[in-house]
């Protein structure tokens, strides 16, 4: 569990909630909302964008669980995504992948023990053109070999 | 001295941010003023970071730049191995027609006059004088199909949401582009994000929608911070919102960002995913032309599509339609990538035999062994072997060859490929992505993997229960994911059957 983030009051999620209520179908743009401030979708935020758009907490629950990107905890201080698709793969994206789980001692979506890195797979950031491809939270890194792999490992202090 | 350095996410990718304060302070040291233009690619990613210096001849070309390689600009050695000439000269960009791209990598992204300099806003203002049913029919002259894949006639699907009766339409924009191999979309939003907008606001005139989104993925956080402020400029300067361009017509458009689900890129699904439900496909009819986003009548098209739009109008229907082979008219954005030693951006007509792009354009693998396979169109898309090399690049050519052309994008794979793990790959993919709400696709994906995984361990029965798996996927599946992940499979075990017959024997 991270500390560093703020922790999430109910008025601050209202308030996040209240911000997007004027869109067209709120709910994608109020999850990422909620989770690019807290760093996730805590569950106290279930009941209140279930209350603030008429709908049921399963739905809300359902939406939430349907797509890869929120997260129910927080991820640690740093989220390295390495590309698992074909154009990667065609590059040793996989080498890469399993060298990278296997020196951290992580599965896909794992953190380190002491909280700085994440692990996540994604398919596809549109650099087939210079693959192996990563993300380090929202930096892109293309040609990634064991060597720059190690590197960003390291920078984000895992 | 005018600098362009991209701050395309290839360019970036591969260090064009620590390129440009390299150069910066270069400058500074010598006492010299520099501008440094942050421009969209060129396409050209295997000489990223490619930096141009405006000179009176052109522009000219250096990379790929490292920090280190800063003083070049300014030494300008005559033998310096880093100097490629004028960007317009090189080989890549003399043998494109790039008619879609042509501002790409040329203009400041972010520059609303540049934009207009460079022909931008031509079409827009051309449509204003037309009447809903004369756009459509440009559209349609055009010949312009679905850039996404599908191949639909553009301008019919127009015309089906300009003739329904509503309160209210939408132009909807696919930017969910989730295909591996692919990156057209992410180039021009990135670098040319007008032409999207503008596009979008002739399909708004044309259909009688006011209002437009583009459903951008969330891996793309490049594009959706250009997009953003492209859209704010645009709106600034009255070319989007209740008067636009001083007609009296309103268009305004909103980025909406989408949550890592790849089946979004499905239009009926992507329409859930927008209102703020789960991204489940919807059953066709009724179309989205009728009843899309919010019940009413949309139009959904990809990036490449809409932002095609002004250049027909730009330079006429007849101009554009000129180009191409039989049915594919106009150009085609190939998008080379994997194992490839000169990997980008391609624009050029359609007709282009597939070996021609491999080996000429792109010059063979990266890792310097044969070519065994290629696949087009992205995850979905059929593994061509060396015997399909002189199929021209066309909707109908590929697809009798049993593939398809999809997004376009090619992905080059070396001889150390193992086909019957990229076709377990396929099957993994769709099992991990689909939305679960027709069977084929939720169950005959698990089972798929699990038969893959049996033709490995040598069961001789498993392939001809696979093929049948995959008649049953491609029939009976509501959308491509499950519809298509055959292509992929079926390819491999046709194309590759040593793959598949290797490890039944090394299992014996």
């Amino acid at each position: 569990m991270r500390h560093d983030l703020p922790q999430p009051s109910v008025d601050d999620i209202q308030a996040l909630i209240d911000g997007q209520l004027h869109l067209e179908g709120p709910l994608l743009p109020i999850l990422h909302a909620i989770q690019e401030e807290f760093g996730h979708v805590p569950e106290a935020a279930i009941p209140l964008v279930a209350e603030s758009l008429n709908l049921t907490r399963a739905e809300v629950h359902g939406v939430m669980s349907f797509y890869h990107d929120f997260r129910e905890v927080p991820a640690g201080r740093h989220v390295v995504r390495i590309c698992r698709a074909e154009a990667c793969q065609s590059m040793g994206a996989n080498v890469l992948a399993e060298e990278t789980l296997a020196k951290l001692g992580l599965e896909w979506h794992g953190t380190t023990a002491n909280g700085a890195v994440t692990i996540e797979p994604v398919y596809c950031l549109g650099l087939c053109a210079c693959a192996p491809a990563a993300m380090v939270d929202g930096r892109v890194v293309g040609r990634v070999d064991a060597a720059k792999m190690d590197e960003i490992i390291a920078e984000a202090g895992a | 001295m005018k600098i362009y350095v991209p701050m395309d996410s290839a360019a970036k990718a591969l260090g064009a941010d620590a390129v440009a304060e390299a150069i910066r302070d270069e400058a500074e040291a010598r006492g010299i003023t520099a501008q440094i233009v942050r421009n969209g690619t060129r396409g050209m990613v295997w000489l990223e970071p490619l930096v141009e210096v405006e000179t009176p001849e052109g522009r000219m070309a250096w990379g790929p730049m490292t920090p280190a390689d800063a003083h070049r600009l300014f030494d300008a050695a005559e033998d310096d191995p880093k100097a490629l000439g004028l960007t317009e000269e090189l080989e890549w960009m003399r043998r494109q027609t790039r008619l879609t791209f042509a501002r790409c990598g040329v203009i400041d992204p972010l520059s609303l006059e540049e934009y207009e300099a460079h022909g931008g806003l031509k079409g827009l203002r051309r449509a204003l004088a037309m009447k809903g049913e004369e756009i459509v029919d440009e559209v349609k002259y055009s010949g312009l199909r679905g850039r996404g894949g599908a191949g639909f006639p553009t301008g019919i699907k127009w015309d089906t949401v300009r003739l329904a009766h509503a309160d209210r339409k939408y132009i909807v924009c696919n930017a969910d582009e989730g295909d591996s191999g692919t990156f057209a979309d992410r180039m021009i939003m990135e670098g040319d994000p007008f032409s999207l907008i503008e596009g979008m606001a002739i399909a708004g005139l044309a259909t009688g929608a006011t209002h437009g989104f583009v459903y951008l993925r969330s891996e793309y956080p490049d594009a959706i911070a250009v997009m953003n402020a492209a859209v704010k400029i645009a709106r600034d300067a009255g070319v989007l919102g209740g008067d636009v361009l001083g007609s009296g017509r309103a268009f305004d458009m909103e980025i909406r960002v989408g949550a890592g689900a790849y089946v979004c890129g499905e239009e009926t699904s992507l329409l859930n995913s927008l209102e703020g439900k789960r991204g489940v496909v919807r059953a066709k009819p009724p179309l989205p032309a009728l009843e899309g986003a919010f019940g009413k009548p949309t139009v959904v098209n990809n990036v490449i599509s809409l932002a095609t739009v002004p250049v027909i109008f730009e330079h006429g229907a007849q101009y554009y339609a000129d180009f191409g082979l039989g049915r594919s008219k106009g150009t085609i954005p190939v998008q080379i990538a994997g194992n490839v030693a000169r990997g980008g951006l391609f624009e050029t007509a359609f007709g282009m035999p597939l070996g021609e792009l491999v080996d000429d354009i792109a010059g063979g693998t990266a890792t310097g062994r044969p070519v065994k396979a290629v696949q087009i169109g992205g995850p979905l898309g059929a593994y061509f072997p060396r015997s399909k090399f002189d199929t021209p690049f066309g909707y109908e050519e590929f697809d009798g060859q049993g593939g398809l052309i999809g997004h376009a994008g090619l992905v080059v794979f070396d001889d150390s490929a193992d086909m019957l793990g990229m076709a377990r790959f396929a099957m993994e993919f769709c099992a991990v992505e689909s939305c679960g709400k027709c069977t084929p696709c939720r169950i005959g994906a698990v089972r798929g993997v699990e038969t893959i995984d049996r033709i490995a361990r040598g069961d001789a029965d498993a392939a001809g229960l696979l093929t049948d798996l995959c008649e049953t996927m491609k029939d009976g599946s509501l959308c491509a994911l499950g519809g298509f992940t055959p292509y992929p499979v079926m390819s491999a075990l046709t194309h590759f059957p040593d793959d598949f017959a290797t490890s039944k024997e090394a299992a014996e």
